[in-house]
């Protein structure tokens, strides 16, 4: 299993995304693939890590969007292969069309940095696979821009591409548990054909126990794991 | 040839950027504010076109570096205006002001 890490310039958790796939999850291998690249070259996976691509200049995303290696994932995610952006990398998507909605200024103002609790939900990927129905993910964020919002949030709901969400430590799903004021305490989600998602939260920043906790590491494992259901909230 | 492009938030994305100035803008004495929204103003210098064809070709381009780049249409809206400085009569002289949705 080889993973090609997309690296912009402004990227900052390009290293531990690329540390945690080759020391953290064992029959995984990974290099970089510099922005400027046409080619993804041989690989089975793709990581958008997170970071503040080309300065968040004009929106987050925005630019990196139409960066040549840009390109190449578009064909790649075409032809059915996963793709998972972090935090920077899920606002990259959203920009580039590859998922549905837009993350904006957090509702609260300030650049939120702390654990939070997603649940995972909805339709089958191959970055939620090695997860347990209804398990509570303990993982962090850092972001000023990460308030999702869907024009037709009902469909995206029905679809089951809801994928990831903010709860309390007990499941509940709050206010006070949506750091962001998401839509729905979205904090993931998946294209209609469910090998590209996003998320908020950083899961390589809780994959290991000397870092205070090894949740996030199981999205990283899923891609080893195939692909299982999760149960569908309607 | 400048295109001046405003790109604002839809009416129906909340604006806690904008809140926050019309608080600060009430508390400060201005009791008439009722509210603010934060938007980008893009000036994009063109090169010159020829003739008078060349200001819908421009109207064109631009309209399409709105959709593409310049705006999120998930989110925002924009309008832009095309400036032909050579002109005597100013702003506005290439007869242009977009809006979309």
């Amino acid at each position: 299993m080889q993973v090609a890490v997309i690296r912009f310039p402004g990227s900052n958790c390009d290293d531990d995304v690329l540390h945690v796939l080759r020391h953290a999850v064992p029959g995984v291998q990974a290099r970089f693939v510099f922005h400027k690249e046409t080619e993804l070259g041989a690989c089975d996976a793709v990581v958008l890590p997170g970071g503040f691509s080309y300065g968040d200049y004009l929106r987050a995303g925005a630019m990196a969007a139409h960066s040549p290696a840009l390109a190449a994932v578009r064909r790649f995610a075409a032809a059915g292969g996963p793709v998972l952006g972090i935090c920077n990398g899920f606002q990259i998507l959203c920009e580039a069309g590859l998922l549905e909605g837009a993350l904006v200024r957090n509702a609260s103002l300030h650049f939120e940095c702390r654990d939070v609790h997603v649940v995972v939900e909805g339709r089958p990927t191959p970055w939620t696979g090695a997860i347990p129905a209804g398990r509570i993910l303990k993982m962090p964020i850092a972001h000023a821009e990460g308030r999702y919002l869907h024009p037709e949030v009902e469909r995206l709901e029905a679809e089951g591409r809801v994928v990831f969400r903010y709860v309390d430590d007990s499941g509940g799903e709050t206010e006070a548990a949506n750091p962001n004021g998401s839509l729905r305490n979205i904090a993931g989600v998946t294209n209609a054909a469910g090998n590209v998602v996003g998320l908020m939260p950083h899961p390589e920043r809780a994959a290991e126990r000397v870092l205070g906790g090894t949740d996030g590491r199981m999205v990283f494992e899923s891609l080893l794991s195939g692909r299982e259901g999760r149960p569908l909230r309607v | 040839m400048k295109a001046r492009v405003f790109v604002t938030l839809k009416p129906s994305v909340l604006d806690p950027q904008g809140q926050a100035v019309a608080h600060s803008l009430g508390r400060m004495g201005f009791a008439e504010v009722k509210d603010a929204r934060i938007g980008k103003y893009i000036e994009i210098e063109l090169t010159p076109g020829s003739g008078g064809e060349g200001v819908e070709a421009a109207r064109a381009r631009v309209e399409a570096m709105c959709r593409e780049l310049l705006a999120n249409p998930v989110i925002e809206e924009y309008r832009f205006e095309l400036v032909d400085e050579r002109s005597s009569s100013g702003a506005g002289s290439a007869g242009a002001k977009e809006r979309q949705g």
